[in-house]
């Protein structure tokens, strides 16, 4: 049997992984990726927890989390989609037309 | 540790007679074909060409296995490997009769589901890293083409699933034998024509195999692969081929058992085994491919999708709605 | 045993997600990212969640990485790729995650499980996972279950403006 926080301690890892990534890439879809890590991060903690403490509900919320993960990533490629249309670019600092100069 | 061995050989059985169904499946569509077009087939290796398999693969598996040189060398070589595997791990799932399942799981109707949306990658990147033009628009169309039929092919299968109460291929056939019918192909005639059209795409056959239209894109994602990776594809579509088959076989027609009010006519039908039957079926759906192939013209690529997003799926989802309400009042 | 599956499958799972985060080819970490989620799908497995396991594959393996993956190609960032910036300014950056995971880990170290629900393992293995969790879900949490259809009709809503507007631009 594997104890609980051995779960709670991958998924605190994986987490910090995408963090680390989402804070470090600039590239657009990448920190979009990281995010997709960091929720799955969540959802290992989600369903382990669920399992532990013989409550369903845990993984009924790791159920919501992912089908909304997916409709944030369909709105939000949209967005990308159009922004690399008119910008022609991903890197985030090239999306400053509202910062002064 | 005995079971565990007993497992891997029953395995290795399965597996070798699938691969041996996949060679000569090549062999009974080149006859048929040829006989659809009043031609021979191949007639020149072995009595009536019955050894052209075995010299189609010792041949292909002896030829230069050529990668692009400006192709993506690890995604190029690992690709047919990511295609075969999760089609060939479907097998697993699979009761040929009712007490032959390598693996009884609870989930196996989404299981195969599952690893059928993951072999779409092969494909994929397979066009990718190829570095070709041709390639590349092969891959974009089977995924798209695999991803809206993958929906379709779904909702029919809702349809078996909320009929049957059960994601378990097993269960699903047991119920489907105790209902008047015996198949679900008679009720869920909408869902079983939407399954059988869907499948068609999935598995990228004609008509719908614009992922290798040769006429426009050469061969499609096949275009830079040669020996034995090509050998590996090849293997898998055919594989998949039969996953489909005996999906239909279990979802709509039965498995391996024959319908209640056909026995009740014919008593010494009982005699004959099930996994003939089950054979049968599958048969007869393999046929089936071939035959369409025979055919039909290929579609265009819009055709194809608007065929998908506009016919199948409305229609999927009026057969869900039907059998809810059935389910429900009845 | 299961301790061997969990280090393989919690191994394979950090590994592909730095392969993923490190890569420059936006496709390769797509690749790793693929594994890392197939993976994610045999721990859920080896948690008894058998039916959410293959919601992983299917939904975020066959979809959502294959969303991500068209866009890739639709874009065709090949030249842009290779000028991203990696690790621009990465010590504070990396200084802050440590301090953040010393903490995340300071919580799950004190974290007690005291608490026992109703739905034992033998509970869901007797009436298979798929059905339990339907049960709770059409039950009791029928509600967020109608607004999560709601707010997947909006992207799909989204898809059909962005592909209409571009028509039309490219007509008139």
């Amino acid at each position: 049997m594997v104890p609980l926080s051995y779960y709670l301690i991958l998924s605190v890892i994986v987490f910090f992984i995408g963090a680390f990534s989402f804070l470090t890439r600039r590239n657009l879809i990448m920190m979009f990726l990281s995010i997709e890590i960091m929720l799955n991060a969540v959802n290992i903690s989600l369903v382990a927890l669920s399992h532990y403490m013989q409550d369903i509900r845990g993984q009924i919320l790791a159920l919501f989390v992912i089908a909304l993960a997916g409709g944030a990533v369909a709105v939000g490629l949209i967005i990308l989609v159009l922004a690399y249309r008119n910008r022609k670019t991903l890197k985030l600092e090239d999306f400053n037309l509202l910062r002064e100069e | 540790m005995l079971e565990f061995l007993l497992m891997i050989i029953k395995t290795m059985i399965v597996f070798a007679i699938v691969l041996a169904h996949v060679a000569y499946t090549t062999y009974a569509e080149r006859k048929i074909i040829g006989r659809a077009q009043a031609r021979m087939g191949p007639m020149e290796v072995g009595p009536h060409g019955l050894l052209q398999p075995i010299a189609d693969f010792i041949k292909i598996f002896f030829k230069e296995d050529i990668i692009p040189v400006k192709s993506e060398k690890f995604i190029f070589q690992i690709a047919p490997l990511i295609v075969l595997v999760f089609t060939m791990v479907n097998l697993t799932v699979i009761p040929f009769t009712a007490n032959f399942v390598l693996a009884d799981l609870n989930i196996g109707l989404l299981f195969i589901l599952a690893s059928a949306s993951i072999a779409v990658y092969g494909i994929i990147l397979a066009g990718w890293a190829s570095n070709s033009k041709y390639s590349f628009l092969g891959g974009l169309r089977s995924a798209s083409q695999v991803l809206s039929y993958e929906i379709a092919l779904a909702l029919s299968l809702a349809g078996v699933v909320l009929a049957s109460g059960s994601l378990n291929l097993k269960d699903i056939v047991i119920a489907q034998h105790n209902t008047i019918f015996g198949i679900y192909a008679i009720p869920q005639i909408i869902g079983f024509v939407v399954f059988i059209v869907a499948a068609f795409a999935e598995t990228n056959r004609a008509p719908f195999d614009l992922p290798e239209a040769e006429t426009e894109l050469v061969a499609g994602y096949l275009t830079e692969y040669s020996a034995f990776r090509y050998a590996l594809f090849f293997l898998a579509e055919y594989v998949a081929m039969y996953i489909m088959a005996s999906l239909c076989a279990l979802c709509f027609l039965g498995g391996w058992t024959v319908p209640k009010f056909i026995t009740h006519i014919f008593p010494f039908l009982h005699k004959v085994p099930g996994l003939l039957w089950f054979a049968i079926k599958v048969y007869a759906f393999i046929f089936l491919y071939i035959w369409v192939r025979a055919t039909f013209p290929r579609y265009r690529f819009d055709q194809l999708l608007n065929i998908g997003w506009k016919v199948l799926i409305p229609a999927g989802i009026i057969n869900l709605i039907i059998i809810a309400f059935v389910k429900k009042f009845h | 045993m299961v301790k061997i599956i969990f280090v393989y499958f919690a191994i394979l799972i950090i590994a592909s997600a730095l392969a993923a985060i490190t890569r420059k080819n936006l496709v390769y970490s797509l690749f790793w990212i693929l594994l890392m989620f197939i993976h994610l799908g045999g721990l859920y497995l080896l948690l008894n969640a058998e039916f959410l396991a293959m919601v992983q594959l299917i939904v975020y393996a066959g979809a959502i990485l294959v969303m991500f993956l068209f866009v890739i190609f639709l874009l065709n960032l090949k030249e842009e790729i290779k000028e991203a910036v990696f690790l621009h300014k990465w010590s504070s950056r990396l200084y802050g995650i440590l301090f953040l995971l010393f903490f995340a880990f300071l919580g799950v170290w004190s974290f007690k499980n005291n608490f026992k629900g109703i739905y034992s393992i033998e509970l869901i293995e007797k009436e298979g996972h798929t059905k339990v969790l339907g049960t709770v879900l059409f039950n009791e949490y029928l509600f967020p279950f109608l607004i999560l259809g709601f707010i997947l009709l909006v992207p799909l809503l989204g898809v059909g403006i962005v592909a209409l507007r571009r028509k039309t631009n490219g007509t008139t």
